[in-house]
């Protein structure tokens, strides 16, 4: 087990190691969902103050959940869609199918690497589009954080799995969302319900079902991409 | 009781039909294909016969007039595609286990047919939305874990398109099966609380029994109609797929 643990934290620091001195990946990130963000106002402004949306709420403020986490996944997924390039493009691959024991720990440590990765592009991305878009948060940090985390270690899960899946494909940037996506149904539900329910609210209390939801998602996702991942990297 | 017998027959006859479908991965052509030309018979037989007491013979409804009779394709296309994906569903986890290829034949034809009775169900549910909820669509529940359904096994076989390797390629969409399946439920959950339109099943003793009777015709019709395209897929995926290990074979012998 520690053995595990340890083979899982190798492969956590191998690919935080090569990011951090590439920065490929993350530089590409953060441009695309700055871009995104733009395009949704562009798309749904200009922003006047007349234009209102509830009280006192512009277009945006009342869409921010949903854009956010559109942006989060659209951007996630580039992301998630190299989590194994490296190793395809070096042969490293074959070297992650002969690592001794469990593929569990592969898939472990991959999922982290791709935790991390995503929770850096959401730390920029979520202050910026609430710069952009007017939204006060500094009271809704703690609540939101745990939404975010749970709703990005669903998407993790079934990105990672589904990126080793389609790694050595011909056309793996479009099969990658097109697989994955349906998959994000759920999350995609109770991530912008819960994130919502932070901004607005929550006057009748179902702030708890929906965290109850996503647990179960996430659970659900997490056991059945965990026990097949080792048929998705076989050769 | 008579319900609880008629219960009975259907779900036996659905784990048969859905046991059949299994087992063809290790029947021998001329099996499979007698098999094809009985479920075949049988499906057009009772289809008529279901189309007559659906269309003729069973009352005009109360609400909403003629109608309604788009039930006897809307409802049986949902057993076909519950069907489809539940033996492409199982077939994907006997391929894992034994990596016998007649399992992934199994797999993408069943994929393929509940794919088929999928997009009739959601056309005749659209059309029949129309006239009766005023509207097309609606983000209900069952009509949105249906279309996701769809897409996912659309995608399912896209996938089986961009893979060469007939090994990897079974492998793979299994993979996608197995997940694409298990999150059904979840989608369905996860939309059920949205504001939901969608008419609670009619339970038999809320409906006219001619009506009844005409509804489990087309029913059991249906679950022969799968059947029969089942088996008639299957056989042209054995083929195409021994053509294609012959192709391998044929490659490797000439290096």
């Amino acid at each position: 087990m520690s053995g595990d643990v340890r083979r899982a934290m190798a492969l956590l620091h191998k690919d935080l190691l090569t990011e951090r001195r590439s920065k490929a990946s993350f530089n590409a990130m953060a441009f695309f969902a700055a871009m995104v963000l733009f395009i949704f106002s562009f798309a749904l402004g200009p922003d006047s103050p007349n234009m209102t949306a509830g009280e006192g709420q512009t277009l945006l403020q009342y869409l921010w959940p949903g854009l956010l986490w559109v942006a989060i996944f659209f951007t996630g997924v580039l992301a998630l869609g190299r989590s194994f390039q490296v190793e395809m493009e070096s042969g490293g691959m074959e070297a992650l199918r002969i690592y001794p024991g469990d593929k569990k720990a592969v898939f472990a440590g991959k999922l982290a690497a791709n935790l991390v990765t995503l929770a850096a592009m959401e730390l920029i991305l979520i202050p910026v589009s609430a710069i952009l878009y007017n939204i006060d948060l500094w009271t809704k940090i703690p609540a939101l954080m745990g939404i975010m985390f749970m709703g990005s270690l669903g998407f993790a899960a079934v990105g990672t799995f589904y990126a080793a899946l389609t790694a050595n494909l011909r056309a793996r940037d479009v099969m990658l969302p097109v697989l994955v996506f349906p998959v994000l149904v759920p999350i995609v539900v109770a991530a912008v319900k819960a994130t919502t329910l932070i901004v607005r609210g929550d006057p009748m209390g179902e702030m708890w079902t929906w965290i109850r939801i996503m647990l179960l998602i996430d659970i659900v996702l997490l056991t059945v991409c965990t026990l097949t991942f080792e048929f998705a990297i076989e050769d | 009781m008579g319900n609880v017998i008629i219960f009975m027959a259907v779900a036996v006859l659905t784990v048969v039909v859905i046991g059949y479908t299994l087992a063809l991965a290790k029947k021998p052509a001329e099996a499979a294909k007698r098999g094809a030309v009985i479920a075949g018979v049988v499906a057009a037989v009772l289809i008529v016969l279901g189309l007559y007491l659906g269309l003729v013979w069973a009352p005009t409804e109360r609400m909403m007039g003629d109608s309604y009779r788009i039930m006897y394709i809307h409802f049986p296309s949902w057993v076909g595609t519950a069907a489809g994906y539940l033996v492409a569903f199982i077939a994907s986890i006997a391929y894992l286990r034994t990596r016998d290829q007649g399992y992934d034949y199994v797999a993408a034809s069943a994929a393929e047919i509940g794919l088929l009775f999928n997009a009739t169900g959601l056309v005749t549910g659209a059309l029949w939305g129309r006239p009766t909820w005023g509207v097309y669509w609606t983000w209900d529940p069952r009509l949105t874990t249906t279309a996701i359904m769809a897409i996912t096994f659309a995608g399912y076989l896209v996938l089986r398109a961009f893979i060469e390797d007939p090994e990897a390629r079974a492998r793979v969409s299994s993979l996608v099966a197995i997940v694409g399946f298990v999150n059904v439920p979840i989608v369905y959950f996860s939309v059920r609380w949205w504001r939901t339109l969608h008419q609670v099943q009619s339970s038999p003793e809320t409906v006219d029994s001619p009506m009844v009777w005409a509804l489990r015709t087309m029913m059991v019709a249906f679950l022969f109609l799968f059947l029969y395209l089942l088996i008639s897929r299957y056989m042209l995926a054995r083929i195409r797929g021994e053509e294609e290990l012959e192709a391998v074979r044929l490659e490797v012998a000439s290096e």
